[in-house]
């Protein structure tokens, strides 16, 4: 008996094995940083990679790519306005307790039928399950009100973008998508993530991260600022005067 | 041409913030207003984070105002010692009012309040100043002389100063008192208190208004560079790269407005700035009376 549950518990043990390694991923990406100078203006990411398998293409349902790219998180407070006394006041606010900067799912064809719901929910993956939101005020009843706000908000400003056809998918082997990032960008890692599915579910995974980096004069005066806000401080005041002097100076050289 | 902000952290179009400060300096050199009320929501307006905006501003306020104070100092149009008596009250109200905007910000709603001040300061002065201006223009025209001021309460008063440019012997307890009631509310609106410097002046004081903006410019000067350090020692807000560039659009402004300034007449510059002081109470006011399409908003936990 005992050596037949051993056998039972090694054959899946194998399954799961093959299952994970029946297809594996090889990435490629064509920029591992992104650095922002005095002109940034946004950046376009593309990343491709190929379906590594030791055996045929598997039968069934055809493999889907999704792809997701996600920014510094950080704690956000979400306010609704309501009417008080004839005007317009923040009177309700929820607490998110994490929300990226940025987020971006491209997929290869519509979300629903390349993920199941309980994979979206396990790995986190469409813009809702990505924020994380604990329990809003005993007095808000409708809190699922204010992530959807920030949804919106936030994909308004093309900081939280789903594209559905953003991922092309070549013979069930070679994938390629295209994730546009905003000129409006904070710095930090940006976690990229790929996911193969059949049939809405995950058959292999692989993570990497983009280095997004202030460079040269931004760099420097970010840490000045930071580092030694005096300075930064009297620097601002000095350039503001000398400006003005000098705005001052030429004009009346003008007049002359 | 866009432009990536360091402190911002976020792209704009460089030309527009050129646009933008050049019309603000424009007005501060007309009017001896820094602009603060003006570029404040002017820059919340086109998506700058609101911390940013009030510290950036205070720092563009200096360049601009410096730019104006030269040109008054130069026609010998500032009273350097009114200006001093004024900052002095100024700086102790200032202090007064960061302690105070402090004690708001823990209770919340300060936003609220901000905009109320806006609205109810921008109102009073303005209505006032439109009624007035509009009064004294209608008596030149008809060939009135306006009454003489008459000796009030304020004579009375004890530490009586002579004040050789403007023309006033007065005690220094009514200057100073405007002087720290202007800087209470500026700390609490963000702004260098100008637009309520310079009614205070005419009306409460009793300066000729030549002299006014010149000596509301200098004290200004002062009242927005303590600002400015005190955002970027505390809060690391002032972005440097949106400054230059608003400034360089408002130093050049400032030129031309005092150039101006001095083809209108005093009641012509009084009604206008009574306008432009009404048009933002009464887009201020809107705000708080209409629904607004987005209930929602978006902050950073404090």
């Amino acid at each position: 008996m005992i050596r037949f549950r051993v056998l039972i518990a090694a054959v899946l043990t194998c399954i799961a094995f093959s299952a994970l390694a029946e297809e594996a991923i090889v990435l490629g990406l064509n920029q591992s940083e992104v650095s922002i100078s005095t002109n940034f203006n946004g950046s376009e990411i593309i990343i491709f990679g190929a379906v590594k398998r030791e055996e045929p293409i598997p039968e069934g349902p055809e493999l889907e790519v999704v792809v997701t790219v996600s920014g510094p998180s950080a704690p956000v407070t979400v306010r609704r306005k309501e009417k008080t006394f004839g005007i317009w006041v923040n009177t309700a606010a929820v607490e998110v307790d994490r929300a990226p900067s940025f987020y971006a799912v491209a997929t290869s064809g519509p979300l629903q039928d390349v993920l199941s719901r309980t994979e979206d929910l396990r790995y986190k993956i469409s813009v809702p399950r990505a924020i994380r939101s604990v329990g809003a005020p005993m007095d808000i009843k409708d809190s699922a009100a204010f992530s959807d706000a920030l949804i919106r908000i936030r994909s308004d400003a093309n900081q939280y973008q789903l594209d559905e056809a953003g991922v092309s998918v070549d013979e069930q082997t070679l994938f390629r998508a295209t994730v546009q990032l905003p000129a409006s960008l904070i710095e930090g890692d940006y976690n990229t993530r790929i996911f193969l599915t059949r049939g809405g579910s995950v058959v292999a995974q692989y993570g990497t991260l983009i280095d997004v980096r202030k460079v040269g004069l931004e760099r420097w005066l970010y840490n000045l600022s930071r580092e030694n806000a005096l300075l930064y401080g009297l620097m601002s005041l000095a350039i503001a005067i000398a400006a003005g002097w000098g705005a001052s100076a030429i004009f009346s050289a003008l007049r002359r | 041409m866009q432009i990536y902000l360091p402190i911002a952290e976020l792209s704009v179009n460089a030309f527009l913030l050129l646009g933008l400060g050049g019309i603000v300096g424009v007005l501060s050199g007309m009017f001896g207003v820094g602009g603060g009320f003006l570029i404040t929501p002017l820059l919340f307006f086109i998506g700058i984070p609101p911390a940013v905006a009030v510290a950036t501003g205070a720092n563009q306020i200096v360049a601009s105002s410096f730019s104006a104070l030269l040109v008054h100092l130069k026609r010998k149009t500032v009273d350097l010692r009114m200006g001093s008596v004024l900052l002095a009250g100024g700086l102790v109200g200032a202090a007064a009012g960061v302690t105070i905007f402090n004690y708001l910000k823990s209770l919340g709603q300060v936003d609220l309040l901000v905009n109320l001040c806006y609205v109810v300061f921008l109102g009073i002065i303005g209505g006032l100043m439109l009624v007035e201006s509009l009064n004294a223009m209608y008596k030149t025209r008809t060939g009135k002389r306006p009454p003489r001021k008459k000796h009030t309460w304020i004579q009375k008063l004890p530490f009586k100063m002579r004040f050789r440019v403007t023309g006033l012997y007065i005690s220094v307890i009514p200057p100073l008192l405007v002087g720290a009631f202007v800087g209470l509310l500026a700390a609490i609106m963000g702004v260098g208190g100008g637009f309520i410097m310079v009614p205070a002046m005419i009306y409460l004081l009793g300066m000729p208004t030549k002299v006014v903006v010149g000596t509301s410019l200098f004290q200004i000067i002062f009242v927005a560079a303590f600002t400015t350090m005190l955002h970027a020692t505390t809060n690391y807000t002032v972005d440097i790269v949106l400054a230059v560039l608003l400034l360089i659009g408002g130093v050049i402004g400032a030129q031309f407005g005092t150039t101006l300034g001095t083809k209108l007449k005093a009641e012509q510059l009084r009604i206008l700035l009574a306008l432009l002081v009404l048009i933002v109470c009464g887009k201020l006011a809107l705000d708080l009376l209409l629904q607004p399409a987005e209930l929602y908003s978006v902050g950073f936990k404090s």
